[in-house]
């Protein structure tokens, strides 16, 4: 395998040598994992990289390598309550973090999704259908509705006004476990914690192997099935290496708390977003904080707290 | 060395001597094999937006087969164990055969990983020095066990030839130990690959510890069954012949494992199904479908009724006993436990997906050549493989020429 790469990489190079995009991308065929880089080879991978999007993109696009900062644990609280479900964030997400946004299925990708749950039902003709009917002894009743499952696209709902009375809704994406069990089955650790706390991916480390997809117990992960569709006039050219910068075809991409914002004492582009304030995000480890006060005094719960998986994305209620 | 180098030319030259038959075998599944190359080169440029891949479902058909023909490589230890633990004639006169299979079942497993990659020209980065190889990650262990059992299979089965071959007896002190070695080692592959599919919570439907056993019975069936069926293609066209007596073991035990296989998949069944919570979803929308959506739910009952019908069969001596029969129910339990293993198991463990989304998945024409591709690339390699090996149990290759096979 290694021979054929080798080929492909110096047949590129050999036709397209002149090409800024050919020769870089050989170089960044052969680069290391990103975390055993070294700063020079760290800053070399950058150069590398801003040369090719901006030559591709079309205009100057900056990847940000800056590390996470001592004192920092980055946390997230999102109060249900409050959530309209107008998916603003969904939106904004898709704007900042470079998303493919094609047409053809599977060419469009959003990391948050808002859950649109039915309220439950129940109602009085049904209390006393027991089942199996017919055997004469009540076993149970069919007064409910069950909740919780919908057809495929369906949390893409695109209703005439929000909230709609029949819905509450439940904004879930990457919900950065300190036990993430996608790092847990990457062969190549090219998906990891950072010291801050976002689970981030090395693009151009990920074979494509989607392990980290079937462990991900919040169905946070996309999977890039080909170039991602991403318009040069829409393309957010301010990025972070680990971050929103444009990925590749065949690997894999999630939410990474706008890295390329966070680490510069901004908030995520959903937390910007949102128009009732349903969302907080700030710094575990600051008792001053939004959400360390949150944490604090409110009742929280993570999702899928069985799992122990130890979420740092918290819910709660007023 | 000279000696090696006169294997290599006889074994070349035997293997590629052939009838009409032969040549129209090899030549139809080569077309395939530059289907799958064109198919290969489309996923490798497209993307795999040409499969009917998802980011609900982001494995299909190329895990199932993947997981299956794990379980085909360690079946072959059904033969290998008889024949060198029980010390069971027939079986030891076809031991080298199993090991055969167990090569080409490797090697489509790794083609089938090939297949199921975004980034295949990325493989590199799991190996070290310059990649990284990582322990906690169960893909990685079952690239090291398939790859160790590969490793073992060859050395084992070609050493065995080449004795045979030069006519030196088989030094007994190393090969014994390492064929027990690759005999417990068949084991660990395939507990490997269930411990990739199990050991994820987020997928109720794989989450269970019944997956290894389950694996390695249905493995067992589906293997041997496959063997049978190749034993009988040999005793038909070459003039090698395989003892009834191998047959004959073959046969109970891929109806002993086909019968804990269906034990297990009802206990499953009647688990999931009494207490009916979220977790079922799975299995629900397997059996009957969910949502409206029953894409999986004739895959689901053909398989059953494959498996337990050839179960039955299994029991009548008029099947059990005609070898021509026989060919039926053991086509039949190969075809269940495909099903079984693969849209049956694998498929469902995606619908619905963790936050509960329900989807079908709908193969691409792209995926089926590409599975019916690297099945013939196995064919290919087994037919080749085997031939080899028959010519060398056979004495028509011999180290000397002819002259010294006439001997």
């Amino acid at each position: 395998m290694l021979s054929v790469s080798a080929l492909m990489g110096s047949a590129a190079l050999m036709t397209m040598s002149d090409d800024a995009k050919a020769s870089t991308e050989w170089a960044e065929h052969f680069q290391k994992n990103y975390r055993l880089m070294t700063d020079e080879e760290k800053a070399e991978a950058r150069t590398r990289l801003e040369r090719r999007y901006s030559s591709e993109y079309g205009k100057k696009v900056a990847v940000d390598t800056t590390g996470p900062q001592p004192g920092v644990l980055m946390g997230y609280a999102l109060n249900v309550r409050k959530c309209i479900g107008c998916r603003r964030c969904v939106h904004a997400c898709v704007e900042e973090n470079n998303q493919s946004r094609g047409t053809r299925p599977g060419e469009k990708i959003e990391w948050i999704q808002v859950l649109r749950m039915e309220r439950g039902e129940f109602s009085k003709d049904k209390m006393n259908h027991g089942y199996p009917e017919g055997l004469g002894i009540q076993v149970g009743g069919n007064a409910y509705t069950p909740a919780g499952q919908v057809l495929e696209g369906q949390y893409h709902y695109n209703p005439e006004a929000v909230p709609e009375k029949d819905a509450t809704y439940m904004p879930i994406a990457c919900m950065q476990c300190e036990k993430p069990p996608c790092v847990k089955v990457c062969p190549v650790r090219t998906t990891y914690r950072e010291a801050d706390g976002p689970v981030v991916i090395d693009y151009n480390w990920c074979i494509g192997c989607k392990m980290c997809m079937n462990a991900c117990p919040y169905w946070a992960r996309r999977f890039n099935l080909t170039k991602p569709v991403l318009p040069k006039e829409e393309m957010n050219p301010v990025t972070h290496y680990l971050g929103n910068r444009p990925r590749m075809r065949g690997v894999v991409e999630k939410c990474h708390w706008c890295l390329q914002r966070t680490r510069h004492d901004r908030y995520p582009a959903c937390v910007e977003v949102c128009p009732v304030g349903a969302r907080k995000f700030g710094n575990l480890l600051d008792p001053e904080s939004e959400v360390s006060k949150i944490l604090e005094r409110k009742n929280v719960f993570r999702l899928k707290a069985e799992l122990n998986t130890f979420p740092k994305f918290f819910y709660f209620y007023d | 060395m000279q000696q090696l180098i006169s294997f290599t030319t006889d074994y070349t030259r035997y293997v590629l001597k052939g009838g009409t038959k032969f040549y129209a075998w090899m030549g139809s599944l080569a077309l395939l094999i530059v289907g799958m190359m064109y198919v290969f080169y489309l996923q490798n440029t497209d993307g795999l937006i040409v499969t009917g891949m998802t980011s609900q479902i982001s494995d299909g058909l190329y895990l199932a087969n993947l997981v299956f023909l794990v379980g085909v490589a360690a079946g072959a230890v059904t033969i290998v164990f008889p024949a060198y633990v029980y010390h069971h004639e027939g079986m030891h006169k076809v031991a080298v055969l199993g090991e055969m299979l167990a090569i080409t079942a490797v090697i489509m497993v790794m083609v089938f990983v090939f297949a199921h990659m975004g980034r295949p020209d990325r493989l590199w980065h799991m190996i070290p020095p310059r990649g990284i190889y990582s322990f906690s990650s169960m893909l990685g262990w079952d690239v090291m066990v398939l790859n160790g059992y590969l490793i073992l299979n060859f050395v084992c089965g070609f050493y065995y030839l080449w004795c045979k071959y030069t006519g030196n007896p088989v030094n007994q002190k190393w090969f014994i130990p390492l064929v027990y070695v690759a005999i417990a080692w068949a084991l660990s592959i395939h507990t490997v690959t269930a411990f990739l599919m199990a050991n994820n919570p987020a997928r109720p439907m794989w989450f269970h510890s019944m997956m290894p056993i389950r694996f390695i019975a249905t493995a067992f069936a589906a293997g041997p069954a496959l063997i049978i069926l190749i034993f009988l293609v040999i005793r038909k066209n070459t003039r090698f012949w395989v003892d009834d007596s191998a047959i004959k073991l073959l046969t109970t035990i891929v109806q002993f494992c086909l019968g804990i296989a269906i034990f297990l998949t009802l206990s499953e069944v009647v688990v999931e199904l009494y207490a009916r919570t979220e977790h079922a979803n799975g299995l629900y929308y397997l059996m009957f479908g969910l949502h409206g959506l029953t894409g999986l739910v004739p895959w689901f009952w053909s398989s059953l009724v494959l498996m337990v019908g050839a179960f039955v069969m299994f029991f009548m001596p008029s099947f059990r006993n005609d070898f021509d029969k026989l060919r039926i129910p053991c086509a039949m339990a190969f075809t269940g436990i495909w099903i079984e293993k693969g849209m049956g198991l694998i498929v469902p463990g995606y619908i619905p997906s963790p936050i509960g989304e329900v989807t079908e998945y709908h193969p691409s024409f792209v995926e089926w050549l590409m599975v019916l591709g690297i099945w013939a690339f196995g064919f290919f390699i087994l037919t080749i493989l085997l031939k080899g090996a028959i010519g060398i149990l056979l004495g028509e290759i011999k180290h000397g020429g002819p002259a010294a096979a006439a001997k």
